[in-house]
């Protein structure tokens, strides 16, 4: 006997950034924009001797989501580990500013759905990755100020890390499985400069444990928990297109309270179990190692909601 | 990096009406291959851009035990390699075929 | 007259001039270096237990500690030369001479250190040689062994890691040797002993407990297709052909590929019950989906691995078990079961030359054999039979008659590329330059060609027992090694003529499609996923974890 969990397929973390979006979206709605025939690459990578894609390692189109119209995003996260660069920078912020221009029109979409998968800026191209970051940030406030949800789906390889984990902070509803991560300084990162009695990046359960969907989700950092599979995915996209926050003074006064009392209450605490014990979890070195049914009657046992955002 | 074209004759041209298709990834030990039908008649070509140097003659190897095996005339395959094996690379041919061959 | 108990005189000395560092049998670990001054003369043989997994890491620190100037020219005779001390041991000037089997991450630091004279080197064998002539001509005179926990009267348990520790101490114990024990605790009872006290002398409360390394692991996440599309094609052309019950896995990728194909692929070929029922094999973690669909009676272990300790105390109709539960490894017992016992070995490896030798030397290495040679190997004492082992001596007889006997399965897994597009297929193995260079009388071989029956890459497979003569070989070698030079240098007319005969075998030979390798049809395609498998009881280290 196969356990269920198992044959539940096809993975999240497993499929390519064309496939997820083949699985968000309903049935052959995808229309890619900058498709790969237009062959609008990378201009720096050839410096470096590295080969480039056709797609820049962002996929960014329309399509529909339970037959209502949505914007889509999707970072591949094998390539070049799914970095924001001037090419694929550009493409994601280009379609978030004409998801602005086109609200309130029979172009506007029901939302955007940004699949994150990345490790942050591309090296190679720092400088106009971190312009890229910042560049949709402000774009992707522009779209939530005009009363268009943007909803963040984590559960890649490369998790959301650097301008990423900012990214995804920025959006209106986070969807996370087990094994997705987010963060802004990556494990290796802080072990580089910080040592590895600080943050040890080779003990991958600490990694987990820190940045993982799990301590996201009881934390705050993402709003809904599914399991690894696609359709789990779709089906919390859906839901949560309509379960976003307005984007209001009231919701940013509310998310700064919700910040920093969450500061106050655990900023001293050395690991999440400590967060998870103090917050009257029963058993918190159990958390990660339960399976996903039991974690996720916990959640709804405890009714764990973080409102604002 | 290398890059270099490889024109070939296929026996006949690749059934179905698909215009393009792209498959596979270009991660380490692995490629992307972009599937155009924009040759004329059964002609094929193959630009390939790899980052692995000194490997054309088992890219030609590959590529003409490909043809030999389904005939993909009128077809451009565009080629962005990170390494990939000959037996990756000739997995990728065929689903890009397939798809090609397929889609509407 | 001749003194007929000069060795027990001998030993009864040194166990008086070490009784000061001693409180009855237990020495205190400050102590430690001291007892070993007392205990240990110069020009000994010496075993430093050094398994495959568990390793007397403290006792080694400490022998590296003594004076040279009074230890020195010591014979060094045990498995594994694995840790950086017992290199010192050698770099200082205490040790001389070696006789070994595996040094795996010392493999460079060997080569230098034989390059530069400072190992004589005695010979390497593979692991049951060595402990054969344990008990011949290099019987230890101190063994310096490890164990979970003892009691003052030197009971000892070793944990799941039994490994080769009863075969040194029976060598050594009664042979008037002297046998010290570092243990992690020393407890008032063991949960069950598996060396009596009787044959240890001493026993060490170690100040941290031994290492050990998950060996055996294989994350099904990074099992690529190329390693899928191999398992199918030895599912099919090769377990449904030979059905091989009785069987030893090497611990690479396409392998775990196979252990993750069997509850799918294998069920759908309809083998489960039929192949594969038996086993001399570590616990792989991979292997926990077949094991949970039946596909598995019972596993005999070389030794343990981390994580796999509850699993398998829940599983005791599968693992041998102590009365404690735990359980009990035993390296020269498996090896035993691997060469006599079994139908087939299947492994991987990492060059393949023209005859089908096939050797892991890499260049400036020296990592010894281990326990392959004799897993991949023909064993002409067998003469039992079994159905696998008679249709593989027929075939390579061509013929089916009273005196045909029946060979081992031995098959290599390779794909024809390996790291950095170096392919696994040679004119010569990396290995006889090494010979060259270290004026080696035998060049290091994993398995000889003629022991070899089945090679398996991507492009097919090659049976070699249908060869009738070295061209066959060659060509049929030539003809599944793909694009590398080897490949292309093929004969095209006599590769086609030879899988014609059914020598070679193309994956649509087979009736298996390229297209369909997929991790879909893994039982498992993560850590995470056989820890679900195990029902919560497999607890991977946290180095394979990604939750």
């Amino acid at each position: 006997m196969i356990p269920e969990e198992i044959v539940r397929s096809p993975s999240w973390y497993e499929s390519s950034a064309r496939n997820r979006i083949a699985g968000v979206l309903d049935a052959d709605t995808f229309h890619e924009i900058l498709g790969p025939a237009e062959r609008v690459m990378s201009p720096h990578l050839e410096l470096f001797d590295l080969p480039p894609a056709f797609d820049d390692g962002v996929i960014v189109g329309r399509g529909q989501l339970d037959g209502k119209p949505v914007a889509i995003i999707a970072q591949e996260g094998q390539f070049m580990g799914g970095t924001f660069a001037e090419v694929s920078g550009a493409k994601i912020v280009g379609l978030l500013r004409a998801v602005t221009a086109a609200a309130g029109t029979p172009d506007g979409v029901s939302a955007v759905l940004l699949l994150l998968d990345t490790g942050g800026v591309r090296l190679q191209e720092a400088n106009a990755g971190e312009l890229a970051v910042s560049e949709t940030v402000r774009a992707l406030l522009g779209v939530r100020a005009a009363g268009i949800p943007v909803v963040a789906l984590v559960g890649g390889r490369a998790g959301a890390f650097g301008g990423g984990g900012i990214v995804t902070a920025c959006c209106s509803h986070v969807v996370i499985s087990e094994q997705g991560r987010i963060s802004v300084t990556g494990p290796e990162v802080i072990e580089t400069n910080k040592g590895a009695e600080e943050f040890d990046s080779r003990d991958r359960a600490l990694v987990w444990r820190v940045t993982g969907g799990r301590s996201r989700v009881l934390l705050g950092g993402a709003d809904s928990y599914v399991k690894g599979d696609v359709a789990s995915f779709r089906a919390a996209a859906a839901r949560s297109r309509n379960a976003a926050p307005p984007f209001t003074l009231e919701t940013m006064a509310a998310e700064q309270e919700r910040l920093e009392k969450r500061l106050s209450s655990y900023g001293d605490c050395r690991d999440t179990p400590e967060i998870w014990a103090r917050a009257g979890l029963a058993d918190p070195a159990s958390v990660p190692d339960i399976d996903d049914d039991a974690f996720l009657a916990l959640l709804s046992e405890r009714e764990i909601k973080h409102d604002a955002r | 990096m290398e890059t270099f074209t490889i024109r070939a004759q296929a026996r006949a041209s690749l059934p179905g009406t698909g215009r393009q298709a792209i498959v596979g990834v270009v991660a380490s030990g692995n490629l992307e291959v972009l599937l155009e039908r924009s040759e004329t008649g059964d002609a094929v070509v193959v630009d390939v851009t790899t980052s692995a140097r000194g490997f054309r003659a088992v890219w030609e190897a590959v590529v003409a035990d490909f043809i030999a095996r389904s005939s993909p005339g009128g077809v451009r395959f565009s080629i962005h390699d990170n390494g990939a094996r000959p037996d990756t690379v000739t997995l990728r041919l065929l689903q890009g075929v397939k798809l090609l061959e397929t889609q509407p | 007259m001749r003194d007929w108990t000069r060795q027990k005189t001998e030993r009864a000395t040194r166990m008086d001039a070490a009784a000061p560092f001693a409180d009855g049998k237990v020495v205190a670990a400050d102590n430690a270096t001291d007892m070993l001054r007392r205990v240990i003369k110069s020009g000994d043989r010496v075993c430093l237990e050094g398994d495959n997994q568990k390793q007397a890491d403290f006792l080694a620190s400490c022998l590296a500690q003594v004076d040279p100037a009074d230890i020195h020219d010591l014979h060094i005779v045990q498995s594994g030369l694995v840790l950086p001390e017992h290199l010192d041991l050698f770099r200082l000037g205490i040790a001389k001479k070696l006789d070994f089997s595996y040094s795996g991450p010392q493999s460079g630091a060997i080569a230098r250190a034989l390059d530069q004279g400072k190992i004589e080197l005695g010979a390497i064998h593979t692991y049951i040689e060595l402990f054969a002539r344990y008990y011949v001509d290099l019987t230890p005179n101190v063994a310096l062994i490890a164990g979970v926990c003892a009691d003052r009267d030197g009971n000892l348990y070793t944990g799941p890691n039994t490994e080769d520790t009863p075969t040194i101490v029976e060598a050594t114990a009664y042979k008037s040797g002297v046998v010290i024990a570092q243990v992690n605790r020393i407890v008032d009872k063991v949960p069950r002993v598996d060396i009596p006290g009787d044959q240890i002398d001493f026993v060490v409360e170690a100040p941290r407990p031994f290492y050990v390394e998950p060996l055996f692991t294989r994350d099904p996440g990074a099992v690529t297709d190329s390693q899928i599309l191999m398992a199918m094609i030895a599912l099919k052309g090769i377990y449904a052909e030979y059905k091989p019950k009785r069987l030893n896995h090497g611990i690479g990728f396409a392998t775990a590929a196979i252990e993750l194909l069997l509850p799918t692929y294998g069920e759908k070929l309809g083998l489960r019950g039929e192949v594969a029922t038996h086993w001399a094999l570590n616990p792989h973690p991979t292997l926990i989906p077949a094991i949970e669909s039946g596909w598995v009676e019972q596993i005999h272990c070389f030794g343990s691995e981390v994580g796999m300790d509850r699993y398998m105390s829940a599983r005791p109709d599968v693992y041998f078990t102590g009365k404690d539960g735990t359980l009990r490894s035993n390296r020269l017992m498996c090896q035993n079961a691997g060469l006599y016992a079994c139908d087939m070995f299947i492994g991987s490896t990492l060059q393949i030359d023209l005859a089908g030798n096939s050797s892991t030397v890499t260049p400036d290495r020296i990592a010894g054999f281990g326990g392959a040679p004799n897993m991949g190997s023909d064993a002409h004492g067998r003469r039992h039979v079994s159905d696998a082992w008679l249709k593989a001596g027929r075939e390579a007889a061509g013929d089916s008659g009273p005196l045909v006997r029946g060979r081992k399965l031995v098959v290599q897994m390779v794909e024809t590329f390996g790291e950095g597009m170096k392919p696994a297929f040679v004119e010569e193995l990396d290995s006889l330059a090494l010979a060259r260079k270290l004026n080696m009388e035998l060049a290091p071989v994993m398995i000889f060609g003629d022991d070899v029956t089945h090679i398996v890459t991507e492009e097919g497979i090659a049976n070699l027992l249908l060869c009738r003569n070295a061209d066959d070989v060659e060509q049929a070698i030539r003809g599944v090694a793909g694009y590398t030079p080897v490949g292309l240098a093929r004969d095209k007319a006599k590769v086609e003529a030879l899988r014609q005969r059914g020598v070679i075998r193309r994956p649509e030979d087979l009736g298996v499609d390229p297209m369909e390798a997929s991790r879909n049809l893994l039982a498992a395609r993560s850590i995470r996923d056989l820890v679900t498998w195990s029902d919560g009881l497999y607890s991977p280290p946290s180095k394979f974890r990604n939750w």
